[in-house]
């Protein structure tokens, strides 16, 4: 019951954690690129927005897919029915 | 402000019942005879009946309704249409004003979307693009409410002290499911429409990889199949848990902030205003796939 517990605990530091960081990769690069078009095209600001909010909601796709993965394992831990 | 009574077996309140019990939809199912409930009464034959624990529910197997997720999203969908009805009915001569300004500020937002990324001409896709662009809005601002008010009225209303009320629909993966499915149905369809079976089944063999001499297709066949086929597939299993997973997270932040005590009104205020720009913004990536993946079907090679 402890070890599945402990090592369910681990596996979801890693998605969280993993899931973080990719994340907050793919944003600083997404925020830095968009500054960068936006100061050499002012006028292209409103469009380079909308696509940016677009790829924005793509990246962490993933990532909550992972975290929703990550609370269900928390909350209700499947792999404790294999115990009984 | 968390619920003191709980469910018979759940006697103490311990931050992992209470979230337990804040993330277990109201299910109706059947159960059946000879079954022993959560209360220990013994039933003669199947009934029909309101679960009272995760137990119940997951002995009602596939075929029970979850009517809270069920209700909310009939209910906002009738919300949406009624409105948007009552608005394009009423001509406003002039500039329009408050409600019929906001309305119309969404449709403008929407059709602009729409013939940005939409190439083909299809008399589906604006009215497709609004409904799931304001549905999904209107389902994840259920999020909003503060976690335990609506839970309480219900229990008020329905006298039963251990009622489960799952409040926003796109928490439930039904819903997600739902809605992702039906746009990956309309994808096949109007990919069928479009090209013709031939041309459907072209573009899932014959790309990326293809080649002159005939042997040389056949082996490639296969792995294009292959590569095609995990695309189509995942488009809807990411668009549903994308959302899903969204909305889902943000339910157990409010639930977690809800157990601070007098602590959560600061908090759950902003949590509430970030949590605002993931949900227009969920809704955004949801309506924007599905013009694209459907743009994507009604392309002519």
């Amino acid at each position: 019951m402890e070890t599945i517990l402990a090592s369910t605990a681990a596996g979801v530091f890693f998605l969280l954690g993993m899931g973080a960081f990719g994340t907050a990769i793919g944003f600083g690069n997404l925020g830095g690129k968009f500054l960068e078009g936006s100061a050499r095209q002012p006028e292209l600001a409103p469009m380079l927005q909308t696509k940016m909010f677009l790829v924005a909601g793509l990246i962490d796709a993933v990532t909550m897919i992972g975290i929703g993965m990550a609370m269900w394992f928390t909350l209700a831990n499947p792999f404790l029915a294999y115990l009984e | 402000m968390a619920t003191a009574e709980t469910n018979a077996h759940e006697t103490e309140l311990t931050p992992n019942t209470y979230m337990q019990h804040h993330l277990q939809n109201l299910v109706l199912g059947k159960l059946p005879a000879g079954y022993e409930r959560a209360d220990g009464e013994v039933l003669e034959h199947e009934t029909w009946t309101l679960a009272h624990s995760p137990a119940e529910s997951k002995a009602m197997g596939f075929w029970s309704y979850n009517i809270d997720t069920l209700g909310w999203s009939i209910f906002l969908g009738m919300l949406f249409c009624f409105f948007f009805h009552r608005v394009a009915r009423k001509s406003v001569d002039g500039a329009p004003s408050g409600f019929h300004n906001l309305i119309e500020m969404c449709l403008e937002f929407v059709n602009k979307n729409v013939k940005d990324a939409f190439s083909g001409t299809s008399n589906v896709i604006g009215p497709l693009a609004l409904t799931v662009f304001i549905w999904i809005v209107l389902m994840n601002t259920m999020d909003l409410f503060p976690v335990d008010v609506l839970p309480l009225v219900m229990q008020k209303v329905s006298g039963n002290p251990h009622m489960y009320f799952k409040v926003v629909p796109t928490t439930d993966p039904n819903i997600t499911f739902g809605l992702s499915i039906s746009v990956f149905l309309l994808i096949i369809f109007y990919s069928i429409k479009m090209k013709g079976i031939g041309g459907f089944i072209g573009e899932l063999t014959l790309h990326p990889f293809h080649s002159k001499n005939p042997l040389l297709q056949a082996v490639l066949i296969p792995c294009n199949l292959a590569l095609e086929g995990i695309s189509l597939m995942a488009k809807p299993v990411s668009l549903a848990l994308r959302l899903f997973g969204n909305m889902y997270a943000g339910e157990l932040l409010f639930l977690l902030i809800a157990m601070l005590g007098y602590w959560q009104l600061p908090f759950h205020f902003i949590w509430a205003v970030f949590h605002i720009l993931v949900i227009l913004l969920q809704a955004f990536v949801f309506m924007m796939l599905t013009i694209i993946y459907l743009s994507m079907a009604h392309e002519h090679h």
